[in-house]
C-alpha cells in the first residue's frame, strides 16, 4: 500500500470513516479505568446527571476517535506525531450502541520551518452518531513527513 | 469536592503519579491508537521520539484518572465530616493540548491543576463554569502535558 506523505493532504473534505459501534460493555471498561464518575458507569446516577442517562467518557471518545484515525489513514500515513489538541469540544454524549462515523477536514497544510523535510496538517475531526448528531468536534495538528525529504 | 463559589483563581492541587510501562503502554496503544512507535520498542528509538512512546490520548485518559481519583477521595473526606459534597458535572471541552516532550516507558509523570478562571453558567442556572490548567511532569521536572480544561462545577446554593 502506498504511504501516504504531506504532499497527499489538501484543504478541505478528506473523508468519513467508519462506522465504529461502541458497546456498553467498553464504555464501562474505559470508565472503569480512566474515567470513574457515576455517569460513566452507573445506570442510575446518570440517569439524574447532566448527561441525562448513562455516557461514555469524553476521553474514550477522543480515544476511538484516535483509532478510527488510525484505522482510516494514519496507519498508513508517514505520520512522525502529533503536538497537540488546538480545541476540543464534546458536543453531545456517547451512549452505549452508538455507531461513530468519523468526517475529516483538512484545515491547513504546510511546510515546518524548523522541521522542512517534514509538514503541519491541521484536521478538524467530527464524530458523529447513527442520527448525524455531532458527538465531538476537535482541531488537531498532525506532522506529516513530506514526499522529497526521503527515508528517514 | 469544591462547590463553585470556593474556587478561587490560582488554586492548585496535586492529583498524584502515574509510571507509564511499556506494558501500558502497549495495551493502550493497541486498542486505540495502534502507531508503530507506541507499540515497539525499536521503532519507538527509530521515530521523533526516541523510544517507545505513550500515545497521547493514554497521557490524557491517565491525567482524567488521576484528577477523578483525587476528587472522589475529597469527596470520601467530606462526607467523613459530614459536609454537603459537591458533585462536579461533565467537561463541555478542551484547548491549548500539548503534548509537550514524549512520555516514554519507565517515566513516572505527576499531574497537576491550578483554576485560571471561573464564571457562572449562562444556559444552565445552578451551575458555574471552570477553566483550569492541567500539566503533567515527569521525573526528571520537564513539564510533558498541559491542557486548558473546562468543567461544570455545582453552586453551593443550588440544592
Amino acid at each position: 500500500m502506498t504511504t501516504l506523505t504531506f504532499e497527499d493532504f489538501k484543504p478541505g473534505h478528506f473523508g468519513t470513516f467508519g462506522p465504529r459501534r461502541v458497546t456498553r460493555e467498553e464504555i464501562l471498561a474505559f470508565a472503569a479505568e480512566f474515567d470513574p464518575q457515576p455517569m460513566h458507569l452507573d445506570e442510575a446516577a446518570a440517569s439524574q446527571s447532566m448527561l441525562n442517562g448513562l455516557s461514555g467518557s469524553g476521553w474514550h471518545l477522543c480515544s476511538l476517535m484516535m483509532r478510527m484515525l488510525c484505522d482510516g489513514f494514519i496507519g498508513r500515513t508517514a505520520s512522525l506525531g502529533s503536538p497537540g489538541v488546538n480545541d476540543l469540544r464534546w458536543l453531545a454524549p456517547l451512549r452505549p450502541d452508538d455507531e461513530l462515523t468519523l468526517d475529516v477536514e483538512i484545515a491547513e497544510a504546510r511546510v515546518s520551518k524548523s522541521r522542512p523535510e517534514t509538514g503541519i496538517v491541521t484536521f478538524r475531526n467530527v464524530a458523529r452518531n447513527a442520527a448525524g448528531q455531532a458527538l465531538c468536534e476537535m482541531v488537531s495538528p498532525i506532522i506529516v513527513r513530506r514526499r522529497d525529504a526521503g527515508a528517514a | 469536592m469544591h462547590f463553585f463559589e470556593e474556587l478561587e483563581i490560582g488554586q492548585r492541587r496535586e492529583a498524584g503519579s502515574f509510571t507509564f510501562t511499556a506494558e501500558n503502554i502497549k495495551k493502550f496503544a493497541a486498542q486505540f491508537d495502534p502507531q508503530r512507535f507506541h507499540l515497539d520498542e525499536e521503532e519507538g528509538r527509530k521515530s521523533l521520539f526516541g523510544g517507545l512512546a505513550a500515545s497521547g490520548w493514554h497521557v490524557g485518559s491517565v491525567c482524567m484518572k488521576l484528577m477523578v481519583a483525587d476528587g472522589q477521595r475529597r469527596i470520601r473526606e467530606a462526607m467523613a465530616r459530614g459536609e454537603k459534597v459537591a458533585v462536579w458535572g461533565p467537561s463541555p471541552g478542551f484547548r491549548e493540548l500539548r503534548w509537550i516532550r514524549p512520555v516514554l516507558a519507565g517515566d513516572t509523570v505527576s499531574f497537576s491543576s491550578v483554576i485560571e478562571t471561573k464564571r457562572l453558567s449562562d444556559s444552565r442556572p445552578g451551575w458555574g463554569i471552570l477553566q483550569a490548567r492541567n500539566t503533567g511532569t515527569n521525573q526528571r521536572g520537564e513539564q510533558v502535558y498541559s491542557v486548558l480544561a473546562t468543567a461544570f462545577v455545582p453552586r453551593r446554593d443550588a440544592g
